[in-house]
């Protein structure tokens, strides 16, 4: 299923029109049939039934029509094999592609391919609630409303759903040829490089060791995905627009992730109880005191700062 | 006559001219269906039996799948007659010793509790959905029954560590906890990956098993990282 990623517009809602309709069309033979047989009852009552007779059977096509309407909108949207062909995967395919991810592309002037699947960005989506839910509780962040694992569904889900509509509706305007399955698709492999700072920052706490990841495994990860946009956009300003949003947005949200979910406790911690070694740098045994000790000085002031 | 006569000239099945059916040998015989005899007093004694007759052998279902949980071969028990009895009590019951743990006010308790319930059963739904995805041929509430009864090593877990826990809450009880956890999460793994992964074509069964291990992973950190008040 690899020619599936042009932008030829056949959405899941032209199929799921076509398999609604072949659907009516057997029900609508099996109706004519029973249809037939009533309306031969209802000749018989004559002059006195037929206002009851009429009233009855515009009821009745009333009840139909909106039945068959309402069964169309439920078996449009709520038909799960709409949704097959985005799962149409192999693992060896999910790899390769996970491992593309951090890959940017060099030919800009030639249209890439972009898969349009959705079982790898779920899954990372998926797994970046549970990096996250690692990190807020490792750091005891209390959410005051609203519980833990809300909060980080409600983050993870809500980055990945909103910010590939908004580039979606960016792109349409800027003319840039993507579909939104393939903008779901490109933003979530592009969480892999999230997933795996947030993995390693939420487990050695260094801000500098954090502030190298950030640039290069994130930047990595947003070439990558603005390279795959510069490609498929015509026009300077266009490609501008759109892969500076992109490109901010991407990169701020991994920012957002490791400051506002891994609070730091240490430079409370120092002023209150003096310099004694606080507890989220039991892991670094071999890093001499002054490090630490300019380590400390930073973090604080970046907390301050917040 | 003409047609036996056109087969023995194409000369291909000399032999079968004579096995040729002639038209005017009527068909004959019975075309009656044998019925098995259904009594109908059959079909209304689960009604009329006593009331303890019931109760009986459905907590004998729901005991013998507790016990395919805890030795997990590939039997068809479990999916053949799927009841969502046990997930329902171990998902009510990992609830509600997971509830009070690290709150800060009394009104925290209270999403805790819902918070595992839509965990287990949000969770449960979209394996389900995406193992259906993926070209399974399991049905809905079957791979739910399974999931819901493979939580039960980690309920084990949660009041194994309540117990470990009451001790107190040193550096030693935490790597009991962990060992413990850890052992049990990689139970329920390893259970469900034997009733599920056989439903799924052969070289797609890593796609499966990645997220019945996350979704069993969160429920493990739930209750390793639970401290009670």
């Amino acid at each position: 299923m690899e020619n599936m990623d042009d932008t030829s517009g056949s959405s899941f809602e032209d199929m799921g029109e076509m398999h609604q309709r072949m659907k009516e069309e057997e029900e609508e033979e099996a109706e004519g049939e029973a249809g037939a047989g009533e309306e031969e009852d209802g000749e018989f009552l004559g002059m006195k039934g037929l206002r009851g007779q009429l009233g009855r059977q515009v009821a009745d096509q009333m009840w139909q029509v909106g039945k068959r309407q309402a069964s169309r909108a439920f078996s449009l949207y709520a038909n799960i094999d709409i949704l097959r062909p985005y799962f149409d995967v192999e693992p060896v395919q999910v790899r390769a592609r996970l491992l593309e991810s951090m890959i940017p592309v060099k030919m800009i002037n030639f249209p890439q391919k972009i898969a349009g699947e959705l079982y790898g960005p779920l899954m990372l989506v998926f797994t970046l609630v549970a990096i996250l839910l690692h990190g807020m509780k490792t750091s005891d962040t209390i959410i005051r409303e609203g519980t833990l694992m809300g909060t980080a569904i409600g983050t993870c889900f809500g980055y990945w759903l909103g910010v590939s509509s908004f580039m979606y509706f960016l792109a349409y305007l800027c003319n840039a040829q993507i579909t939104m399955v393939q903008m779901l698709s490109l933003l979530g492999y592009g969480l892999f490089g999230h997933c795996i700072t947030l993995f390693v920052t939420y487990n050695i706490h260094f801000h500098s060791l954090f502030y190298i990841f950030w640039l290069v495994v994130g930047g990595l990860s947003t070439l990558r995905m603005v390279a795959v946009l510069v490609s498929r956009t015509v026009g300077h300003t266009q490609r501008l627009i759109l892969c500076g949003t992109l490109a901010a947005l991407h990169m701020l949200f991994l920012l957002y992730l490791h400051f506002a979910y891994h609070k730091v406790v240490e430079g409370i911690l120092d002023t209150l109880e003096g310099p004694n070694m606080p507890p989220f740098q039991r892991v670094a045994r071999d890093i001499p005191v002054v490090s630490n000790a300019i380590l400390n000085t930073t973090a604080k002031a970046i907390a301050l700062t917040l | 006559m003409e047609s036996r006569k056109a087969w023995e000239m194409t000369g291909k099945f000399p032999g079968l001219a004579d096995v040729s059916i002639s038209q005017d040998i009527p068909v004959e015989g019975e075309i009656t269906v044998p019925v098995g005899s259904h009594s109908p007093d059959e079909d209304f004694s689960t009604l009329d039996e006593p009331v303890k007759d019931t109760i009986m052998r459905d907590l004998k279902a729901v005991g013998k799948k507790f016990v395919h949980v805890m030795y997990p071969k590939k039997s068809s028990a479990l999916l053949r007659d799927w009841d969502l009895w046990g997930p329902l009590v171990l998902c009510v019951s990992l609830a509600l010793m997971l509830q009070g743990g690290s709150a800060d006010s009394k009104d925290d308790g209270g999403p805790q509790f819902a918070e595992v319930f839509v965990i287990i059963w949000f969770g449960a739904v979209v394996i389900t959905l995406n193992s259906k995805l993926l070209g399974g041929t399991i049905s809905f509430f079957q791979s739910l029954c399974v999931l819901g009864y493979c939580v039960m090593p980690l309920t084990v877990a949660m009041l194994v560590c309540r117990l470990v826990l009451l001790a107190g809450a040193g550096t030693v009880s935490f790597i009991i906890r962990l060992i413990v956890v850890g052992a049990m999460f990689g139970w329920s793994t390893l259970a469900s990956t034997a009733f599920l992964a056989d439903s799924q074509p052969p070289n797609r069964k890593a796609l499966v098993v990645y997220p019945i291990f996350l979704f069993y992973f969160v429920i493990s950190w739930m209750i390793l990282t639970f401290t009670p008040q």
